[in-house]
């Protein structure tokens, strides 16, 4: 194929030309841009939580008035809901994933430093652990002698000492000691020290607000909770059993205490895709931008490419009567597209590439990845070829004895 | 003239329906794209306040230990802790003064068999409904005495009301929350300042109904009702009793009515510092006084992700604009002959000009039009999205006029380029050609 001849035909709709790329650039730098975050997005709604999702249930109960027998209304609420069919195990906590509410702490590695390491979740409960399903990977977890009720450490300060043991998650170890194992090292929180004791696969903490980065920053503390300073009942039960566990639980809670005030009941795989509905709605919207951009930057070609054909009718009569094929002429146009959508992408990826930068400096968002450009640039050229195919078999179609006619 | 362009243009944009329908449909929907965002850009950059929030300030200071403590760059914190907020109030220096922090009253209804339910509460002081311009349907707000007195009374919120009494004045009558009896002294008309900037922070939602209860802080702590958030600055012996404890969990907004006002007060805070620092409470002497809409901005109250839609938008809009201009080119220069001819009959250049103006401006006004209608299906379909200004979400007058204008200069300036290449035509070769 004979490029020259076309360049110098560009060379003479210089403007024309130039806004074919000007949009092909934008259009790439855009999308480009877009489906990365598209991605971002996906790949958050993915995160890993730890925990058994499909088994889980939550349950909010506010008792309303004073609890004089807070601990043990706990203790009669958990064996109720423990004796509903289908339940495999219940623990009253102080928190859930993904319920955008937390308890968290200063951590130091040691005595008498002064400035936190990091900042880490509490997560408080009797077989709290072992209910959410986390995997254990080092160590144990608590026994039934290790824990103290909440209350009583709160309201005295020696007993704080006797807490004692944590169990932490992998993240959160591989972070505070790089290389190394947590098992039976010791934290700092306040005034007192605990040793850690156990090491899960994953928690992932109740709310995200300090960055996705330390989403696994979790600590589980042997503290009994009682109804006076705990609401979050949750239940595990096989994923088709849970529908009914809930109506259960709800009427045995009630049971238990008429003036109970039920805020939620869900289970975590709601109570997840409700956490990501931001992430999803965005990225919907992001697929309908992309969708929409190109079409209009396709129904651009096409319009142009009608424009040129009508414009050379004649050139393009006389190239036919001097012996140029349909294919020849399919060929012209098939190929001037492809030299401005080249172009076009070329000037896409640079513009792709400094709108990155400029999301990364404001959004806190990694750098696009290479693997995006080469499939930038495919699509955009299968699109304007397919943009282009009209408009050019019109061209092909043009009959050699127009050159004859207007001249 | 303007009737002749006008006839023309139509003329031209009829005998290319598809190239026209084209370049509308493209233009309206980057039109309607622009406008979706921007006015949910609009929404939640709004100033909740408008004539109030200029004299509204914000005072912050700093509690926290020496460590990590940049001179000049570590800002202070959000909330402050009780003492702080007590001292500031108790100073007067503003024309009202209140410190606040949210709840959640469990509000029991008198009726046989109702449920018990939990409503939004504000805990805070005297000033703030005459403060934040708090309109009262029926009665008034308590005194500084009734703070102090811890006087069991409360105000509720006009819908409150509607739930409770049926919207009877209720003033006099008697509410019970978290198990006391209280006393309501006044009932406020529908007021739900959007953000509700004063929660910011405090652990509330920003947009939506307005808080339901309010009651005076003493009252509701001697009720054992906590704040919804509190943030620790040092070990903390007995995190129940968090007046003495070192926790910051109070807002404080102070009310200045002039431009020395704010520099007394911003000395007056300084010199509290000072103060504290010098009896050894504090290390650090960072303050600072923002006004409403400057605590608003440093608050990002506004989320990356509408800042980044209202981005990608105004690119669609670009590439929209773009290929407006790519199309009207194509049409115009199509049109060389019928503009040679008209030059030839004595039509100027500025004429010429004109004249593909008013076709570029009624391709405008038809993306605008349709624009609109993409705008309100992008608006619909914002109210149906998870996020809590979402029922907010509504074309207003402004921005349905801003609509036409930015339909018309996007039109416009996508039509200069194209109008110019047709007036710079010569006439004479066009004239032989045809």
């Amino acid at each position: 194929m004979d490029i020259l001849p076309i360049l110098s035909t560009l060379r003479r709709h210089k403007v024309t030309a130039f806004l074919v790329i000007l949009e092909i650039a934008l259009t790439c730098a855009i999308v480009c841009n877009a489906v990365f975050l598209i991605s971002q997005r996906l790949e958050r709604m993915q995160m890993f939580s730890g925990v058994a999702e499909h088994e889980l249930i939550q349950i909010q109960a506010v008792s309303i008035g004073k609890q004089n027998d807070a601990a043990a209304r706990a203790q009669e609420d958990l064996i109720r809901l423990r004796q509903i069919p289908g339940v495999t195990g219940a623990a009253l906590v102080n928190q859930v994933p993904f319920t955008n509410s937390s308890w968290n702490t200063s951590v130091k590695l040691g005595p008498n430093q002064k400035q936190a390491t990091l900042n880490a979740t509490q997560y408080f409960g009797e077989n709290l652990l072992q209910t959410f399903g986390t995997r254990l990977v080092a160590g144990r977890y608590f026994n039934a002698d290790e824990y103290l009720d909440f209350e009583a450490v709160q309201r005295d300060q020696k007993l704080q000492a006797k807490v004692g043991v944590i169990v932490i998650t992998q993240a959160l170890g591989e972070r505070l000691w790089p290389g190394q194992s947590a098992l039976g090292k010791t934290i700092y929180l306040g005034e007192t020290s605990v040793r850690v004791i156990g090491v899960v696969a994953g928690l992932i903490r109740p709310a995200l607000f300090n960055g996705d980065a330390s989403a696994q920053w979790s600590m589980a503390f042997p503290l009994r909770m009682n109804v006076s300073n705990a609401n979050r009942y949750v239940l595990r039960a096989a994923p088709n059993d849970r529908d009914r566990v809930i109506a259960g639980a709800v009427a045995a809670l009630r049971k238990a205490d008429p003036h109970r005030v039920i805020i939620e009941k869900k289970t975590l795989d709601e109570i997840r895709s409700g956490f990501f509905q931001n992430d999803r709605a965005m990225a919907g919207l992001l697929v309908g931008v992309c969708i929409a951009l190109l079409v209009v930057t396709a129904l651009g070609i096409v319009g142009l490419g009608s424009f040129w054909v009508a414009q050379r009718r004649r050139q393009i009569g006389v190239r036919r009567a001097l012996g140029a094929t349909r294919r020849n002429i399919l060929n012209y146009f098939q190929t001037e597209n492809f030299l401005l959508a080249t172009i076009g992408i070329a000037l896409g990826m640079v513009l792709a590439y400094g709108i990155n930068l400029f999301l990364m400096l404001h959004y806190e968002l990694p750098r696009l990845p290479a693997v995006y450009f080469p499939i930038g640039a495919i699509v955009l050229w299968l699109i304007g070829q397919v943009a282009v195919l009209g408009p050019a078999m019109r061209a092909a179609a043009v009959p050699p004895v127009v050159a004859t006619r207007s001249v | 003239m303007f009737a002749y362009y006008l006839e023309l243009a139509l003329r031209s944009l009829k005998r290319n329906r598809v190239l026209t329908a084209l370049m509308v449909m493209a233009l309206a929907l980057g039109i309607g794209a622009t406008i979706t965002t921007l006015t949910v850009l609009r929404l939640l950059s709004g100033d909740p306040l408008p004539q109030k929030s200029a004299q509204l300030f914000y005072p912050q200071i700093d509690p926290n230990a020496k460590e990590g403590y940049i001179e000049g760059q570590t800002k202070p914190d959000q909330l402050m802790a009780y003492p702080d907020a007590m001292n500031l109030l108790q100073a007067h220096r503003g024309t009202h003064q209140a410190a606040m922090a949210l709840t959640q009253a469990k509000v029991m209804p008198k009726q046989v068999n109702a449920r018990p339910f939990f409503s939004d509460a504000v805990m805070t002081t005297a000033d703030f409904f005459a403060m934040f311009d708090a309109p009262f349907q029926y009665g008034g707000g308590w005194t500084a005495a009734d703070d102090d007195g811890r006087a069991q009374l409360v105000v509720i919120a006009g819908f409150l009301n509607d739930k409770l009494f049926a919207g009877a004045n209720s003033v006099g009558r008697v509410i019970r929350i978290n198990d006391h009896d209280l006393r309501i002294v006044g009932v406020l008309k529908p007021w739900a300042p959007q953000p509700r900037f004063y929660a910011q922070d405090l652990g509330g939602r920003s947009y939506g109904d307005g808080d339901a209860v309010f009651l005076p802080l003493q009252t509701a702590r001697a009720m054992e009702m906590g704040p919804q958030d509190t943030e620790c600055y040092a070990a903390v012996p007995d995190i129940r009793h968090l007046e003495t404890a070192p926790c910051e969990w109070l807002g404080v907004w102070v009310e200045l009515d002039s431009g020395a006002a704010v520099a007394d007060y911003k000395t007056f805070l300084d010199g509290y510092v000072k103060q504290q620092v010098a009896l050894g409470r504090f290390q650090r002497t960072e303050t600072s006084l923002l006004d409403l809409m400057g605590w608003l901005r440093q608050e990002q109250v506004v989320p990356d992700d509408v800042r980044l839609q209202a981005g990608l938008a105004f690119g669609f809009l670009l590439i929209c604009v773009v290929n407006t201009v790519g199309l009207l080119l194509a049409k115009c220069l199509r049109r060389s002959a019928e503009i040679g001819v008209r030059r030839a009959l004595g039509a100027t250049r500025r004429e010429i000009f004109t004249q593909f103006m008013v076709e570029a401006g009624i391709v405008g006004l038809a993306g605008g039009v349709l624009g609109l209608l993409f705008a309100e299906l992008g608006l619909l379909g914002i109210r149906h999205q998870p996020a809590e200004y979402a029922s907010l979400a509504h074309l207003d007058t402004w921005m349905f006029m801003f609509t036409f204008v930015v339909a018309l200069v996007a039109s416009l300036v996508a039509g200069i380029l194209p109008a110019w290449r047709a007036c710079v035509l010569a006439p004479a070769p066009q004239l032989k050609a045809a």
